[in-house]
Protein backbone atom coordinates (compact mmCIF):
# COMPACT_ATOMS: atom_id res chain seq x y z
CA UNK A 1 0.00 0.00 0.00
CA UNK A 2 1.27 3.91 -0.92
CA UNK A 3 0.05 5.98 1.59
CA UNK A 4 -0.17 9.79 0.09
CA UNK A 5 -0.33 12.23 2.47
CA UNK A 6 -3.86 14.36 2.72
CA UNK A 7 -3.01 17.50 3.00
CA UNK A 8 -4.59 21.11 2.54
CA UNK A 9 -3.17 21.07 -1.14
CA UNK A 10 -4.74 20.33 -4.27
CA UNK A 11 -3.73 18.00 -7.40
CA UNK A 12 -3.76 15.22 -4.44
CA UNK A 13 -6.27 13.07 -6.48
CA UNK A 14 -4.14 13.15 -9.63
CA UNK A 15 -1.47 11.30 -8.03
CA UNK A 16 -3.93 8.77 -6.74
CA UNK A 17 -4.98 7.85 -10.25
CA UNK A 18 -1.77 7.86 -11.90
CA UNK A 19 -1.04 5.47 -8.96
CA UNK A 20 -4.06 3.58 -9.92
CA UNK A 21 -3.64 3.23 -13.50
CA UNK A 22 0.09 1.83 -12.73
CA UNK A 23 -1.77 -1.17 -10.77
CA UNK A 24 -0.86 0.33 -7.70
CA UNK A 25 -3.25 0.59 -4.34
CA UNK A 26 -3.33 3.62 -2.74
CA UNK A 27 -4.67 5.59 0.14
CA UNK A 28 -5.13 9.25 0.43
CA UNK A 29 -4.94 9.86 4.18
CA UNK A 30 -3.13 11.84 7.18
CA UNK A 31 -3.13 9.06 9.81
CA UNK A 32 0.15 8.44 11.74
CA UNK A 33 -0.17 4.72 11.82
CA UNK A 34 -1.33 3.96 8.33
CA UNK A 35 1.48 6.41 6.95
CA UNK A 36 4.30 5.24 8.84
CA UNK A 37 3.65 1.47 8.32
CA UNK A 38 2.85 2.05 4.13
CA UNK A 39 5.36 0.50 1.80
CA UNK A 40 5.91 4.38 0.23
CA UNK A 41 4.93 7.60 1.11
CA UNK A 42 3.99 9.90 -2.00
CA UNK A 43 3.73 13.81 -0.51
CA UNK A 44 1.80 15.95 -3.08
CA UNK A 45 0.94 19.12 -3.34
CA UNK A 46 -0.25 22.38 -5.30
CA UNK A 47 -0.62 25.10 -2.89
CA UNK A 48 0.86 27.90 -0.53
CA UNK A 49 3.84 27.13 1.83
CA UNK A 50 3.13 28.70 4.96
CA UNK A 51 -0.37 27.31 5.21
CA UNK A 52 0.35 23.80 4.36
CA UNK A 53 3.08 23.66 6.55
CA UNK A 54 0.59 25.31 9.94
CA UNK A 55 -1.91 22.60 8.58
CA UNK A 56 0.81 19.59 8.57
CA UNK A 57 2.27 20.94 12.15
CA UNK A 58 -2.09 21.37 13.78
CA UNK A 59 -2.08 17.78 12.26
CA UNK A 60 1.50 16.17 14.15
CA UNK A 61 2.56 15.55 10.19
CA UNK A 62 5.65 17.28 10.52
CA UNK A 63 7.21 14.91 12.95
CA UNK A 64 6.18 11.97 11.37
CA UNK A 65 7.25 12.92 7.58
CA UNK A 66 10.49 13.98 8.92
CA UNK A 67 10.58 10.15 10.79
CA UNK A 68 10.00 8.32 7.76
CA UNK A 69 12.44 5.41 6.81
CA UNK A 70 10.68 3.96 3.45
CA UNK A 71 10.80 5.64 0.20
CA UNK A 72 9.32 9.03 0.32
CA UNK A 73 8.32 10.84 -2.49
CA UNK A 74 7.63 15.29 -2.93
CA UNK A 75 5.94 16.21 -5.61
CA UNK A 76 6.24 20.37 -6.29
CA UNK A 77 5.06 22.24 -3.18
CA UNK A 78 6.04 18.72 -1.52
CA UNK A 79 9.79 19.19 -2.45
CA UNK A 80 9.59 22.62 -1.11
CA UNK A 81 8.12 22.00 1.72
CA UNK A 82 11.32 19.52 2.10
CA UNK A 83 13.52 21.75 2.28
CA UNK A 84 15.00 24.27 5.03
CA UNK A 85 12.89 27.36 4.32
CA UNK A 86 10.88 29.38 1.48
CA UNK A 87 10.44 32.55 0.80
CA UNK A 88 6.49 32.07 0.58
CA UNK A 89 5.31 33.40 3.37
CA UNK A 90 8.38 33.34 5.39
CA UNK A 91 8.04 29.61 6.18
CA UNK A 92 10.50 27.34 7.71
CA UNK A 93 9.99 24.07 6.46
CA UNK A 94 10.72 20.56 7.57
CA UNK A 95 14.53 20.67 6.85
CA UNK A 96 15.02 17.17 5.35
CA UNK A 97 17.01 18.84 2.15
CA UNK A 98 20.13 21.28 2.74
CA UNK A 99 18.54 24.12 0.55
CA UNK A 100 16.54 27.16 0.44
CA UNK A 101 13.19 27.78 -1.74
CA UNK A 102 13.15 31.63 -3.40
CA UNK A 103 11.13 33.50 -5.62
CA UNK A 104 11.72 33.59 -9.44
CA UNK A 105 12.68 37.01 -10.40
CA UNK A 106 10.45 38.79 -12.84
CA UNK A 107 12.40 38.63 -15.84
CA UNK A 108 10.65 36.34 -17.81
CA UNK A 109 7.16 34.60 -17.17
CA UNK A 110 5.79 33.86 -13.70
CA UNK A 111 4.68 30.72 -13.28
CA UNK A 112 6.90 28.51 -15.07
CA UNK A 113 4.53 26.83 -16.43
CA UNK A 114 4.50 24.19 -19.07
CA UNK A 115 6.64 21.21 -20.42
CA UNK A 116 10.87 21.48 -19.28
CA UNK A 117 13.61 19.39 -19.56
CA UNK A 118 16.69 19.12 -17.36
CA UNK A 119 19.92 20.11 -17.96
CA UNK A 120 21.81 17.32 -15.69
CA UNK A 121 19.42 14.21 -13.99
CA UNK A 122 21.24 11.20 -12.50
CA UNK A 123 19.84 8.10 -9.80
CA UNK A 124 17.96 5.47 -10.34
CA UNK A 125 14.33 7.56 -10.31
CA UNK A 126 15.86 8.87 -13.90
CA UNK A 127 16.35 5.26 -15.12
CA UNK A 128 15.70 5.33 -19.02
CA UNK A 129 14.77 8.98 -18.86
CA UNK A 130 17.39 11.25 -20.76
CA UNK A 131 18.04 14.82 -21.13
CA UNK A 132 15.26 15.65 -24.09
CA UNK A 133 12.78 14.44 -21.94
CA UNK A 134 10.52 16.87 -20.63
CA UNK A 135 8.15 17.23 -17.46
CA UNK A 136 5.31 19.38 -16.63
CA UNK A 137 5.89 22.20 -13.73
CA UNK A 138 3.88 24.77 -12.66
CA UNK A 139 5.71 26.94 -9.98
CA UNK A 140 6.18 30.67 -9.20
CA UNK A 141 9.35 28.99 -6.36
CA UNK A 142 11.93 26.99 -6.71
CA UNK A 143 14.84 25.25 -4.31
CA UNK A 144 18.41 26.24 -5.29
CA UNK A 145 21.05 23.32 -6.27
CA UNK A 146 22.40 21.99 -3.82
CA UNK A 147 24.76 18.95 -2.91
CA UNK A 148 20.89 16.86 -2.57
CA UNK A 149 20.44 17.78 -6.34
CA UNK A 150 19.93 14.78 -8.40
CA UNK A 151 18.38 16.94 -11.20
CA UNK A 152 18.89 20.44 -12.54
CA UNK A 153 16.00 22.32 -15.00
CA UNK A 154 17.27 26.01 -16.36
CA UNK A 155 14.23 28.88 -16.13
CA UNK A 156 15.43 32.07 -15.27
CA UNK A 157 18.00 30.29 -13.32
CA UNK A 158 19.45 26.34 -12.76
CA UNK A 159 17.12 25.46 -10.10
CA UNK A 160 16.64 21.56 -8.23
CA UNK A 161 14.35 19.60 -10.43
CA UNK A 162 14.93 17.45 -8.26
CA UNK A 163 16.69 16.31 -4.64
CA UNK A 164 17.86 13.17 -2.96
CA UNK A 165 18.77 12.07 0.76
CA UNK A 166 18.89 9.08 2.10
CA UNK A 167 14.81 7.28 1.57
CA UNK A 168 13.88 11.24 0.65
CA UNK A 169 13.12 11.75 -3.06
CA UNK A 170 11.54 15.16 -4.70
CA UNK A 171 10.52 16.46 -8.04
CA UNK A 172 9.60 19.80 -8.73
CA UNK A 173 7.74 19.16 -11.21
CA UNK A 174 4.52 16.87 -11.63
CA UNK A 175 5.57 13.41 -12.75
CA UNK A 176 1.50 12.76 -12.67
CA UNK A 177 0.65 14.97 -15.11
CA UNK A 178 4.22 14.20 -17.27
CA UNK A 179 2.10 11.66 -19.43
CA UNK A 180 4.70 8.70 -20.46
CA UNK A 181 8.36 10.29 -19.26
CA UNK A 182 6.14 11.01 -15.99
CA UNK A 183 4.72 7.48 -15.18
CA UNK A 184 8.38 6.14 -16.45
CA UNK A 185 9.38 7.87 -12.90
CA UNK A 186 6.93 6.61 -10.61
CA UNK A 187 7.61 3.43 -12.09
CA UNK A 188 11.24 3.56 -10.89
CA UNK A 189 10.04 5.27 -7.95
CA UNK A 190 7.98 2.39 -6.73
CA UNK A 191 10.11 -0.16 -7.52
CA UNK A 192 12.93 1.39 -5.15
CA UNK B 1 14.37 24.87 -22.27
CA UNK B 2 10.60 25.50 -21.44
CA UNK B 3 8.56 24.36 -24.40
CA UNK B 4 6.01 26.08 -26.21
CA UNK B 5 2.55 24.34 -25.77
CA UNK B 6 0.02 23.12 -28.46
CA UNK B 7 -3.46 22.65 -26.78
CA UNK B 8 -6.64 21.27 -28.49
CA UNK B 9 -9.84 23.09 -26.94
CA UNK B 10 -12.90 20.82 -26.84
CA UNK B 11 -16.33 21.82 -26.51
CA UNK B 12 -18.59 20.45 -24.20
CA UNK B 13 -22.54 20.05 -24.59
CA UNK B 14 -24.40 18.00 -21.82
CA UNK B 15 -21.23 16.10 -21.47
CA UNK B 16 -20.41 15.61 -25.33
CA UNK B 17 -17.88 16.85 -27.40
CA UNK B 18 -19.19 19.57 -29.91
CA UNK B 19 -17.63 19.45 -33.61
CA UNK B 20 -15.92 16.53 -32.82
CA UNK B 21 -15.46 14.15 -36.15
CA UNK B 22 -14.58 10.33 -36.46
CA UNK B 23 -10.67 9.59 -36.62
CA UNK B 24 -10.04 6.01 -37.92
CA UNK B 25 -9.23 4.98 -34.53
CA UNK B 26 -11.66 5.92 -32.26
CA UNK B 27 -15.18 4.70 -32.34
CA UNK B 28 -16.66 8.13 -31.18
CA UNK B 29 -15.55 11.81 -31.84
CA UNK B 30 -18.59 12.87 -29.73
CA UNK B 31 -17.05 11.25 -26.82
CA UNK B 32 -14.69 13.55 -25.20
CA UNK B 33 -12.74 10.90 -23.08
CA UNK B 34 -11.95 9.14 -26.22
CA UNK B 35 -11.31 12.82 -27.85
CA UNK B 36 -9.03 13.51 -24.65
CA UNK B 37 -7.32 10.35 -24.65
CA UNK B 38 -6.27 10.41 -28.60
CA UNK B 39 -4.48 14.22 -28.01
CA UNK B 40 -2.96 12.79 -25.01
CA UNK B 41 -1.35 10.03 -27.30
CA UNK B 42 -0.57 12.28 -29.84
CA UNK B 43 1.23 15.08 -28.04
CA UNK B 44 -1.00 17.48 -26.93
CA UNK B 45 0.59 19.43 -24.01
CA UNK B 46 -2.46 20.47 -22.28
CA UNK B 47 -6.11 20.18 -22.74
CA UNK B 48 -9.49 22.81 -22.28
CA UNK B 49 -12.50 21.52 -22.19
CA UNK B 50 -14.81 24.57 -22.54
CA UNK B 51 -18.60 23.64 -21.29
CA UNK B 52 -21.18 25.66 -23.38
CA UNK B 53 -24.15 23.60 -21.59
CA UNK B 54 -27.59 25.64 -21.56
CA UNK B 55 -28.80 24.60 -18.40
CA UNK B 56 -28.20 24.52 -14.80
CA UNK B 57 -29.16 20.74 -14.65
CA UNK B 58 -26.71 19.44 -17.12
CA UNK B 59 -24.09 20.92 -15.72
CA UNK B 60 -23.68 18.18 -12.67
CA UNK B 61 -22.65 15.70 -16.14
CA UNK B 62 -19.68 18.22 -16.50
CA UNK B 63 -18.45 17.12 -12.90
CA UNK B 64 -18.58 13.60 -13.63
CA UNK B 65 -16.91 13.90 -16.72
CA UNK B 66 -13.90 16.10 -15.31
CA UNK B 67 -13.75 12.74 -12.83
CA UNK B 68 -13.83 10.58 -15.88
CA UNK B 69 -11.34 12.50 -17.20
CA UNK B 70 -8.90 13.20 -14.68
CA UNK B 71 -9.02 9.54 -14.35
CA UNK B 72 -8.03 8.48 -17.62
CA UNK B 73 -5.43 11.12 -18.90
CA UNK B 74 -1.81 12.06 -16.94
CA UNK B 75 -1.07 15.94 -18.47
CA UNK B 76 -2.92 19.17 -17.26
CA UNK B 77 -6.07 20.25 -17.85
CA UNK B 78 -8.34 23.33 -17.73
CA UNK B 79 -12.10 23.51 -17.21
CA UNK B 80 -14.41 26.39 -17.88
CA UNK B 81 -17.73 27.46 -19.16
CA UNK B 82 -20.58 28.95 -16.40
CA UNK B 83 -17.76 28.89 -13.66
CA UNK B 84 -19.65 32.11 -10.93
CA UNK B 85 -18.22 30.86 -7.59
CA UNK B 86 -15.56 29.36 -5.47
CA UNK B 87 -18.21 26.57 -4.83
CA UNK B 88 -18.25 26.11 -8.50
CA UNK B 89 -14.27 25.68 -8.51
CA UNK B 90 -14.06 23.44 -5.78
CA UNK B 91 -16.16 21.07 -7.28
CA UNK B 92 -14.17 20.86 -10.70
CA UNK B 93 -11.15 20.99 -8.82
CA UNK B 94 -11.79 18.39 -6.43
CA UNK B 95 -12.77 15.74 -9.54
CA UNK B 96 -9.46 16.24 -10.55
CA UNK B 97 -8.85 19.31 -13.36
CA UNK B 98 -5.84 21.09 -12.75
CA UNK B 99 -7.30 24.35 -13.40
CA UNK B 100 -10.10 26.48 -14.42
CA UNK B 101 -10.73 29.31 -16.72
CA UNK B 102 -13.28 32.46 -15.90
CA UNK B 103 -14.47 34.87 -18.51
CA UNK B 104 -17.69 36.56 -18.45
CA UNK B 105 -18.37 36.12 -14.74
CA UNK B 106 -14.58 37.63 -14.20
CA UNK B 107 -15.43 40.53 -15.72
CA UNK B 108 -19.18 40.75 -14.16
CA UNK B 109 -17.37 40.41 -10.79
CA UNK B 110 -13.07 40.47 -10.89
CA UNK B 111 -12.94 39.79 -7.28
CA UNK B 112 -13.77 36.10 -8.28
CA UNK B 113 -10.36 35.48 -9.52
CA UNK B 114 -8.46 37.10 -6.02
CA UNK B 115 -11.05 34.67 -4.36
CA UNK B 116 -10.37 31.56 -6.27
CA UNK B 117 -6.32 32.41 -6.71
CA UNK B 118 -6.46 32.45 -2.78
CA UNK B 119 -8.37 29.19 -2.03
CA UNK B 120 -6.71 27.13 -5.10
CA UNK B 121 -3.42 28.90 -6.08
CA UNK B 122 -2.90 31.25 -8.96
CA UNK B 123 -1.74 28.10 -10.64
CA UNK B 124 -5.27 27.67 -11.00
CA UNK B 125 -6.78 30.69 -12.13
CA UNK B 126 -6.77 30.79 -16.41
CA UNK B 127 -8.52 34.42 -17.26
CA UNK B 128 -9.85 33.86 -20.46
CA UNK B 129 -10.29 36.82 -22.70
CA UNK B 130 -12.66 37.46 -25.56
CA UNK B 131 -11.31 40.72 -27.36
CA UNK B 132 -12.43 41.85 -30.71
CA UNK B 133 -11.11 45.06 -32.61
CA UNK B 134 -13.39 47.39 -32.93
CA UNK B 135 -13.53 51.34 -33.81
CA UNK B 136 -9.69 51.53 -34.00
CA UNK B 137 -9.10 49.28 -30.41
CA UNK B 138 -9.36 46.06 -29.11
CA UNK B 139 -12.08 45.24 -26.75
CA UNK B 140 -13.52 42.80 -24.52
CA UNK B 141 -16.14 40.93 -25.23
CA UNK B 142 -18.33 38.80 -22.75
CA UNK B 143 -20.72 35.85 -23.15
CA UNK B 144 -19.29 33.95 -25.67
CA UNK B 145 -18.20 37.43 -27.29
CA UNK B 146 -22.46 38.50 -27.84
CA UNK B 147 -21.60 41.03 -25.33
CA UNK B 148 -19.74 44.18 -25.67
CA UNK B 149 -17.75 45.80 -22.78
CA UNK B 150 -16.17 48.91 -22.15
CA UNK B 151 -12.70 47.09 -21.43
CA UNK B 152 -9.83 47.59 -23.09
CA UNK B 153 -8.24 44.85 -23.88
CA UNK B 154 -4.48 45.38 -22.67
CA UNK B 155 -5.46 47.49 -19.46
CA UNK B 156 -7.60 44.13 -18.46
CA UNK B 157 -5.18 41.70 -19.02
CA UNK B 158 -3.14 43.62 -16.35
CA UNK B 159 -5.73 44.19 -14.07
CA UNK B 160 -6.26 40.04 -14.22
CA UNK B 161 -2.81 39.71 -13.45
CA UNK B 162 -3.11 41.84 -10.68
CA UNK B 163 -6.16 40.08 -8.93
CA UNK B 164 -4.17 36.67 -9.07
CA UNK B 165 -4.76 35.02 -12.27
CA UNK B 166 -1.58 32.36 -13.54
CA UNK B 167 -2.56 32.09 -16.66
CA UNK B 168 -4.42 34.55 -19.78
CA UNK B 169 -6.03 32.93 -22.69
CA UNK B 170 -6.46 35.28 -24.96
CA UNK B 171 -9.05 34.59 -27.74
CA UNK B 172 -9.18 36.86 -31.19
CA UNK B 173 -12.91 37.05 -32.13
CA UNK B 174 -11.56 38.97 -35.47
CA UNK B 175 -9.73 35.82 -36.03
CA UNK B 176 -11.65 33.27 -34.73
CA UNK B 177 -12.99 30.51 -37.36
CA UNK B 178 -10.80 32.48 -40.12
CA UNK B 179 -8.08 30.14 -40.18
CA UNK B 180 -6.18 33.50 -41.47
CA UNK B 181 -3.51 33.33 -38.39
CA UNK B 182 -3.71 34.17 -34.59
CA UNK B 183 -3.74 37.86 -33.98
CA UNK B 184 0.01 38.42 -33.69
CA UNK B 185 -0.26 42.45 -32.94
CA UNK B 186 -2.91 42.12 -29.63
CA UNK B 187 -1.25 38.70 -28.66
CA UNK B 188 2.32 40.44 -28.18
CA UNK B 189 0.91 43.70 -26.99
CA UNK B 190 -0.57 41.53 -24.02
CA UNK B 191 2.21 39.15 -23.50
CA UNK B 192 4.21 41.85 -23.12
CA UNK B 193 2.31 43.75 -20.87
CA UNK B 194 1.73 40.87 -18.25
CA UNK B 195 4.52 38.78 -16.57
CA UNK B 196 2.13 35.50 -16.77
CA UNK B 197 1.68 33.39 -19.40
CA UNK B 198 -0.44 34.02 -22.32
CA UNK B 199 -2.01 31.17 -24.41
CA UNK B 200 -2.90 32.69 -28.19
CA UNK B 201 -6.31 31.19 -29.37
CA UNK B 202 -7.90 31.91 -32.63
CA UNK B 203 -7.09 32.00 -35.97
CA UNK B 204 -5.11 28.90 -36.36
CA UNK B 205 -5.59 27.59 -39.99
CA UNK B 206 -1.88 26.13 -41.22
CA UNK B 207 1.40 25.07 -39.25
CA UNK B 208 2.98 28.28 -39.99
CA UNK B 209 0.40 30.15 -38.28
CA UNK B 210 1.74 28.76 -34.71
CA UNK B 211 5.29 29.42 -35.79
CA UNK B 212 4.05 32.71 -36.78
CA UNK B 213 2.69 33.11 -33.34
CA UNK B 214 5.67 31.96 -31.41
CA UNK B 215 8.02 33.45 -33.08
CA UNK B 216 6.49 37.22 -33.29
CA UNK B 217 5.09 37.39 -29.84
CA UNK B 218 5.74 36.16 -26.60
CA UNK B 219 2.65 33.77 -26.00
CA UNK B 220 4.05 30.55 -24.97
CA UNK B 221 0.79 28.38 -25.96
CA UNK B 222 -1.58 28.45 -29.09
CA UNK B 223 -4.67 26.78 -28.37
CA UNK B 224 -6.98 25.50 -31.16
CA UNK B 225 -9.95 23.21 -32.17
CA UNK B 226 -11.57 22.91 -35.03
CA UNK B 227 -7.92 21.84 -36.95
CA UNK B 228 -7.55 19.32 -34.83
CA UNK B 229 -11.15 17.94 -34.19
CA UNK B 230 -11.70 17.54 -38.25
CA UNK B 231 -7.74 16.09 -38.49
CA UNK B 232 -7.04 19.33 -40.63
CA UNK B 233 -3.67 19.86 -38.59
CA UNK B 234 -2.40 16.22 -37.07
CA UNK B 235 -0.91 17.12 -33.60
CA UNK B 236 2.36 15.08 -34.32
CA UNK B 237 3.20 16.40 -37.91
CA UNK B 238 2.84 20.22 -36.29
CA UNK B 239 5.18 19.34 -33.99
CA UNK B 240 7.38 17.98 -36.01
CA UNK B 241 7.00 20.85 -38.27
CA UNK B 242 7.87 23.73 -35.32
CA UNK B 243 10.84 21.60 -34.72
CA UNK B 244 12.13 21.87 -37.90
CA UNK B 245 11.41 25.65 -37.59
CA UNK B 246 13.53 25.79 -34.35
CA UNK B 247 10.65 26.59 -32.14
CA UNK B 248 11.06 24.49 -29.11
CA UNK B 249 8.10 21.70 -28.44
CA UNK B 250 8.02 18.48 -26.56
Amino acid sequence: MIAIIKYNAGNIQSVQNALTNLGYESVITDDHATILAAEKVIFPGVGEASSAMQYLKEKGLNEVLTAIKQPFLGICLGLQLMCKSSEEGSTECLGIFDTEVKQFPPTDKVPHMGWNNSTQLEGSLFLNINLEDSFYYVHSYFAEVCENTISVCDYIEPFSAALHKNNFYATQFHPEKSADIGMKLLKNFLKL
Amino acid sequence: MLKKRIIPCLDIKDGRTVKGINFVDIKDAGDPIELAKKYVEEGADELVFLDITATLENRKTLVDLVRAVAQEINIPFTVGGGINSVKDVQKIIKAGADKVSVNSSAVKRPALITEIANQFGKQCVVAAIDTKFENGEWKVFTHGGKTATPLNTVAWAKEVEALGAGEILLTSMNNDGMKTGFAIDITQEVSEAVNIPVIASGGAGEMEHFKAVFEKTSATGGLAASIFHYGEIPIPQLKEYLKTQKIAVR
